[in-house]
């Protein structure tokens, strides 16, 4: 009875206590031992087709990085895993496996293998042990310039230094990650593992350079002219967009994105007596939109009297990070929206106006839709309001060149082929820039593609 | 070496000017643009007006006044030592054109950023009326630049310790009320400074622009941390300004927000004092 017990539960990963959690910024997840990964992966039917290898944008072998840990082959795990993937500790960590492999897994005599904390074992076991560097082929004579070192870039580098080709990622802020680094808050990602993931792709020949903005520092135009043969695009979607609604610039209300670089990119939370960069939260705090719950525990970590999301359809994020964040004692608050937010005689936001929804069904079309509600208005006292909505691609790479590079009107993404992505002639682009706000994973595989089309570039050229 | 400073002095007491080596913000630098450095690992990013470039020697030159902490941690780098992170040119350039009759205005450390677009205006042909105006004489910076480059010049000192004693504005209104007429005026320093001179030009219909000292994180248009309301709309001053038309800024907003973090900068500074 026990043995079958064991077959059919998930190895239950441990976690930091919820005490513990709301006193630091430590990683809440704390990994499988060799032991919990052994009787993880021990778990697996090892299908004849396997369907979570299909369900994983990357199509990382699953079944036989599976089957390497179960004979304690970690290395040649290691190896099977970065064929595909250049990033295993990060997407280990972040990527939403229940939606991905893990919604492909058929074991349906339990609960389905949790793949992402195996594959997170392996590439942790590895990072610390000091990953051999695969021999790369002779150099090409090609140089490629890669903008913005968030997972695209890193992936579209890692790809092409293994062709034999000379990289250098130029990157605008003062440490390379992008959203890795300026984005996941450290309990979710800890900054150590992107740095050792990051270290690794410079071993294997890809050179960084910090605090250049290509549209400002150098053009598109200057690259080539220094000599690069192609350039890709990885600048991502990292300007905020606001709500538009009153109040907005009041003090005490973040953009999600200034709130999470003060504290991820900056390290605010340990302001003053490190850090230099400070971050205030006070009172209670709304969090104004469905990508909010970063921000959220966050706030709580900070010291909030009480988090709340207001969203108007579904919550974003895993659904691991999610039941943390409740644990932790986020309140979510789901078909309601903001209307204004209302200020004190200083400036400073004492009160969010929010409206219920309800969901009718739309006569004309059939589909339902959210209509306001308008004797339900509600105020929240919240003296620090974080908007939490989407974010749009920053175009300052794309619109500062003499190049002809098409962006769309709307969402501000660089329209590219779909088939190789390229934008205009040796400019490819992929990741968050192309695609609007996607997840980690998407951006690597975008990065991948990417690779294949500009080696097809550089050898087909001249 | 990149970011190194190799020239440093103390030209009013707390302001200092540094010369950096940074051949690339040299060679794109225009008129109106800043900079982002972090002195240290743990350093702020702090937003500097770029007063000075060079693109042949690779220079860029800073002045800055040490209020806070992050200002005083950059005042204690010496000549050979190296800034952290750099990042720029930031910011559009200002529009520098031929206007005719240009009225600058300057205030404390900002008098150097004036005398910048003051140089630019007068290259192309602007004549150019000067005010420069300190709390006090010994932060008065820039009077023998600024003598040889003005038209006409004016000094004001609050206690009249220097020139005219008074505000700026007071000169500026005296000059409109006998009759002189300026195509443009120019302000940068306080907050209370410009919007006092934007107050004085709005009557008599002067295009008048400000440069807008907003805290700033990344400087690109990601946290939106500078955020201002311009005729209504809201706009990023580290992409859409600094420089905006004086009489569409909100600032009693643009006040309010620069001045959101002064207790942490308080609390910052007296660990400072202590270690």
């Amino acid at each position: 009875m026990q043995i079958l017990d064991i077959r059919l539960k998930r190895v239950p990963m441990s976690e930091l206590s919820i005490e513990e959690r709301l006193k630091t910024f430590s990683e809440v997840a704390l990994g499988y031992s060799e032991e919990q990964a052994l009787a993880e992966a021990s778990r697996c039917l090892q299908c004849e087709n396997p369907l979570c290898i299909e369900m994983c944008p990357l199509h990382i072998d699953i079944k036989n990085f599976i089957k390497l840990i179960r004979k304690g082959a970690y290395e040649e795990a290691n190896e099977k895993i970065r064929e595909k993937n250049c990033l295993p500790s990060i997407c280990g960590r972040v990527c939403p496996q229940e939606k991905l492999c893990v919604m492909g897994c058929k074991n349906t005599i339990g609960d389905p293998i949790n793949i992402g904390a195996l594959e997170r074992f392996i590439a942790d076991w590895n990072l610390e042990k000091g990953i051999k560097i695969p021999d790369i082929p002779k150099f090409t004579g090609k140089s490629v310039a890669i903008v913005g070192s968030g997972p695209a870039g890193l992936s579209v580098a890692t790809e092409l230094a293994k062709m034999g080709h000379h990289i250098v990622i130029f990157e605008a802020l003062h440490e390379a990650g992008g959203v890795l680094i300026y984005g996941i808050p450290e309990f979710r990602l800890p900054k150590k593992i992107v740095r050792q993931e990051i270290e690794y792709i410079k071993k294997i020949g890809v050179e960084i350079k910090t605090n250049i903005i290509i549209g400002k520092t150098l053009t598109i135009d200057d690259l080539f002219d220094e000599g690069f043969d192609a350039i890709f695009l990885g600048t991502g979607a990292g300007l905020p967009k606001l709500l538009g609604i009153p109040g907005e610039n009041l003090c005490g209300v973040y953009s999600l994105n200034e709130f999470l670089i003060r504290i991820n990119l900056m390290n605010a939370y340990t302001f003053p007596y490190k850090s230099k960069t400070p971050i205030k939260v006070r009172g209670k705090v709304a969090v104004l939109g469905a990508r909010g719950m970063d921000a959220a525990r966050c706030a709580l970590r900070l010291g909030a009297e009480e988090v709340s999301i207001f969203y108007q359809r579904k919550i974003v994020g895993r659904v691991d990070d999610i039941r943390r964040g409740i644990e932790e004692g986020v309140k979510l608050q789901s078909l309601i929206k903001p209307i204004r937010l209302i200020g004190n005689e200083k400036r400073w936001v004492e009160q969010v106006e929010l409206i219920r929804l309800k969901q009718v069904v739309n006569s004309r079309t059939g589909k339902p839709k959210l209509i306001p509600e308008e004797s339900s208005r509600i105020f929240y006292n919240a003296e620090t309001v974080i908007i939490a909505t989407e974010h749009i691609p920053n175009t300052i790479a794309a619109t500062n060149t003499s190049r002809n590079i098409r962006i769309s009107n709307k969402q501000k993404t660089i329209i590219v082929d779909p088939e190789t992505l390229e934008a205009s002639n040796g400019i490819f682009a992929g990741g968050d820039v192309v695609s609007g706000a996607a997840t980690v994973i998407k951006a690597i595989e975008a990065g991948k593609r990417a690779a294949t089309s500009i080696n097809n570039y550089l050898m087909n050229k001249h | 070496m990149e970011n190194e400073i190799i020239f440093k002095k103390e030209i009013a007491p707390g302001v200092k000017t540094i010369k950096v080596r940074a051949p690339l913000i040299a060679k794109k630098t225009k008129s109106g643009q800043f900079v982002i450095l972090r002195v240290s690992e743990d350093g702020e990013r702090i937003p500097l007006t770029l007063i000075d470039w060079d693109p042949k020697e690779g220079t860029i030159t800073l002045v800055f006044k040490e209020v806070g902490a992050s200002t005083r941690e950059l005042g204690r780098l010496e000549v050979g030592d190296v800034i952290h992170d750099l990042v720029g040119p930031l910011g559009k350039p200002s529009e520098i054109a031929l206007y005719g009759k240009v009225c600058i205005v300057g205030r404390g450390v900002a008098i150097a950023a004036a005398y910048e677009r003051a140089k630019k205006l007068k290259e192309v042909g602007n004549n150019i009326t000067t005010i420069i105006s300190a709390r006090t004489s010994k932060f008065l910076i820039y009077k023998e630049e600024f003598e040889k480059l003005s038209d006409s010049f004016y000094i004001v000192t609050d206690d009249g310790s220097e020139g005219i004693k008074g505000y700026a504005g007071d000169v500026l209104k005296k000059l409109l009320e006998s009759n002189e007429r300026f195509d443009l005026v120019y302000a940068v320093g306080a907050a209370t400074l410009m919007k006092n001179i934007s107050d004085i030009t709005r009557p008599y219909k002067i295009k008048t622009i400000v440069s807008l000292n907003s805290l700033m994180i990344d400087g690109t248009g990601m946290c939106g941390c500078c955020r201002v309301t311009i005729d209504g709309k809201p706009k990023f001053v580290c992409i859409d300004g600094p420089d905006f038309d004086a009489h569409l800024v909100d600032f009693e907003e643009f006040k309010a927000r620069i001045h959101m973090y002064d207790e942490e900068e308080k609390a910052a500074l007296k660990i400072m004092r202590e270690i």
